[in-house]
């Protein structure tokens, strides 16, 4: 063909004929589902909260509740469909996280027990424990040589 | 004169147009087609033209794959019978699909007891198995050959993007990978309508690395086969009634209708996508449209094949289109290399070279 | 009342995310990970402990929280056993939220399969 173009020529060639995302839109959805889910989660911390358990078993508690209402919704198959509406309304909550790790390994059943459904579950989680879990250390580390 | 002193052009003379374009000198015909498709193409516009419709995903099997390799061999098996021949009497069997190591094809083949040449070329697969198949008996190698391609949303999304039940949103221009299978027989003997030149195609990148973004990525390289397939066959666009492309969808269809005229062709009239025809984008929510080896398949074998038989579609250039990544090039930040191979299927054989 | 103060920051939180996805080429799996770290290190600093007093659950919710939840762990644990409270003090505070994850997420996983689409 005649026409040549470099990388950076064609992606700005294609510009305008790739359709944008609904920004506001996904902003606003994102927002409003991104809200309420936090919600139920004030929502549990409090219940506990007036059962008279303290913070840091507030804390565990809620996370716990949320993960299991997280992984619940995705084995039932709703929780992508919340996704497709709430982007990051879905995902950036820990609920979000569950669906990451129940998703693949409800996807990878076929492939067992041990190497689908084990090991697939933390293909999205992995990265999250790992960086999660390093930065704090680091950060305790930091903390200690600062003297507290 | 003995044969070996005979000169590469002269053998090849008439056989070869330029560079990539093959011209058959006894054009084999598709004598039988099969297009089995997903639920989900069987709700859109062209659920008429398919010969089955799956009712669920599963196809009756216990995994995706197998579900899929079963639709391949599904697919060739009732195109054989429509041949009117058995799986004894067809020589080869040309076939590839979008999974690892091509297990869809593999594992139907290991079923079908068939003669058979595994291939890859991505979403390309429908054009490059009839080249190759009709190939094989132009050069009369084989008398009757079946090929056949499949691919399946869930064993696609799996392997290359993200498990199903996962809450993301798909970016506007992404597309759906389609859910079908396709077989065409070709025979040496027929009445048409007749494969009368493959055009081979070159990998061509643009540097589009967003996995999302095929038909943007796929554009540029069937810009390059037709451009190569017009100038080496002195054909001009209207001449077809139909140039088809395999997948390029809503974003690919528009980028190819601005290039061709600088290439010095303008498509417009005869042109139309696959991927653009299989599904109601609106009510169906695909996005940019269809995509995979699946979505060429079963719009030549259900769709295309109809309306020749018909008289509607006499003369019709198939492009399909291939992205040739895999999920690690992604992730080693590659960019997306594309091929797309054209085959020329006419009910008459042609007055044009 | 704390449920809109929730929701305003927890939705707040979300929209950035939503942001970073639509306008960057960052996957959904990046935009988590950079958001825990953002939270981790924002804790490290001192500054989320105010968000989370102002939000509560709309802080503690976004996988920021988790970060949050790691890098305090860790921190309280430095001052009551010095060094190895680094390492042991993060997942001691999100033990709950990881043993649930892998546990719900396993029995899930036996239970359902994924719907076709």
């Amino acid at each position: 063909m005649k026409t040549k173009m470099s990388s950076k020529q064609y992606e700005k060639y294609i510009k305008d004929k790739l359709p944008k995302p609904a920004y506001l839109k996904n902003c606003i959805a994102a927002f409003i589902v991104g809200g309420l889910i936090c919600d139920v989660a004030q929502f549990i911390s409090n219940t506990a909260k007036s059962y008279g358990y303290n913070q840091e078993a507030v804390s565990s508690i809620t996370a716990a509740s949320m993960v299991f209402l997280g992984a619940f919704l995705t084995g039932i198959g709703i929780y992508d469909r919340i996704g497709k509406f709430a982007g990051a309304g879905s995902i950036v909550p820990i609920t979000g996280f569950a669906n990451s790790m129940v998703s693949p390994a409800m996807e990878f059943k076929r492939e067992g027990f041990v190497f689908g459904v084990g090991a697939k579950m933390f293909i999205l989680a992995g990265p999250v424990l790992v960086y999660g879990i390093s930065a704090s250390i680091l950060i305790g580390i930091i903390r200690y040589l600062l003297g507290k | 004169m003995r044969k070996k002193f005979l000169l590469g052009s002269d053998r090849m003379a008439g056989k070869r147009l330029g560079k990539q374009t093959l011209k058959f000198s006894s054009p084999p015909s598709v004598i039988s087609n099969a297009a089995i498709a997903g639920p989900k193409e069987g709700e859109g516009p062209l659920s008429q033209y398919f010969d089955l419709i799956l009712t669920d995903d599963y196809f009756g099997e216990d995994s995706w794959e197998k579900a899929e390799s079963k639709m391949l061999k599904e697919a060739v098996k009732s195109a054989v019978k429509a041949s009117g021949r058995s799986n004894t009497n067809i020589d080869f069997m040309f076939a590839g699909d979008l999974l690892n190591q091509i297990i869809s094809s593999s594992f139907a083949a290991r079923e079908l007891q068939i003669p058979y040449i595994g291939l890859y070329g991505a979403c390309s697969t429908m054009a490059e198995s009839l080249c190759m198949g009709a190939l094989m008996i132009d050069g009369g190698f084989a008398e009757a050959v079946v090929c056949a391609t499949s691919s399946h949303f869930c064993s696609a999304e799996r392997q290359y993007r993200f498990p199903l039940e996962q809450g993301v949103q798909r970016s506007p221009f992404t597309q759906w990978t389609v859910t079908g299978a396709g077989a065409a027989v070709v025979a040496e003997a027929g009445t048409g309508p007749y494969i009368t030149h493959a055009t081979i195609g070159k990998v061509l990148d643009f540097g589009i690395k967003d996995a999302n973004n095929m038909g943007a990525a796929m554009a540029p390289a069937a810009v390059d086969t037709i451009t190569a397939h017009l100038n080496e066959t002195g054909r001009k666009p209207e001449y077809y009634d139909l140039i088809i492309t395999g997948d390029l969808g809503k974003v690919g269809k528009a980028i190819i209708l601005d290039m061709m005229p600088k290439e010095g062709f303008d498509i417009t009239k005869v042109y139309n996508d696959c991927g653009s025809m299989i599904f109601d984008s609106e009510k169906q929510d695909t996005h940019a449209g269809g995509s995979g080896c699946g979505c060429a398949a079963v719009v030549l074998n259900g769709y295309i094949a109809k309306e020749m038989k018909r008289g509607n579609i006499n003369k019709v250039l198939l492009i399909a289109t291939g992205a040739l990544l895999s999920p690690t090039t992604t992730w080693q930040g590659e960019s997306i290399p594309c091929i797309a191979h054209a085959v020329a299927i006419e009910n008459a054989i042609g007055v044009g070279v | 009342m704390d449920y809109l103060k929730a929701f305003l920051v927890g939705g707040a939180i979300c929209v950035i995310g939503q942001l970073l996805m639509d306008l960057t080429k960052l996957t959904p799996a990046r935009v988590l990970v950079a958001f825990v770290t953002a939270g981790t290190i924002l804790q490290g600093i001192g500054i989320y402990q105010t968000i989370v007093d102002f939000g509560g659950a709309g802080a503690t919710t976004p996988l920021t929280g988790f970060g949050y939840s790691l890098a305090k762990g860790a921190m309280k644990e430095v001052r009551e056993a010095g060094l190895l409270g680094a390492f042991t003090g993060g997942l001691k505070a999100t033990a709950g939220g990881i043993a649930g994850a892998v546990f719900f997420g396993y029995i899930m996983a036996l239970l359902f399969n994924p719907k076709s689409k």
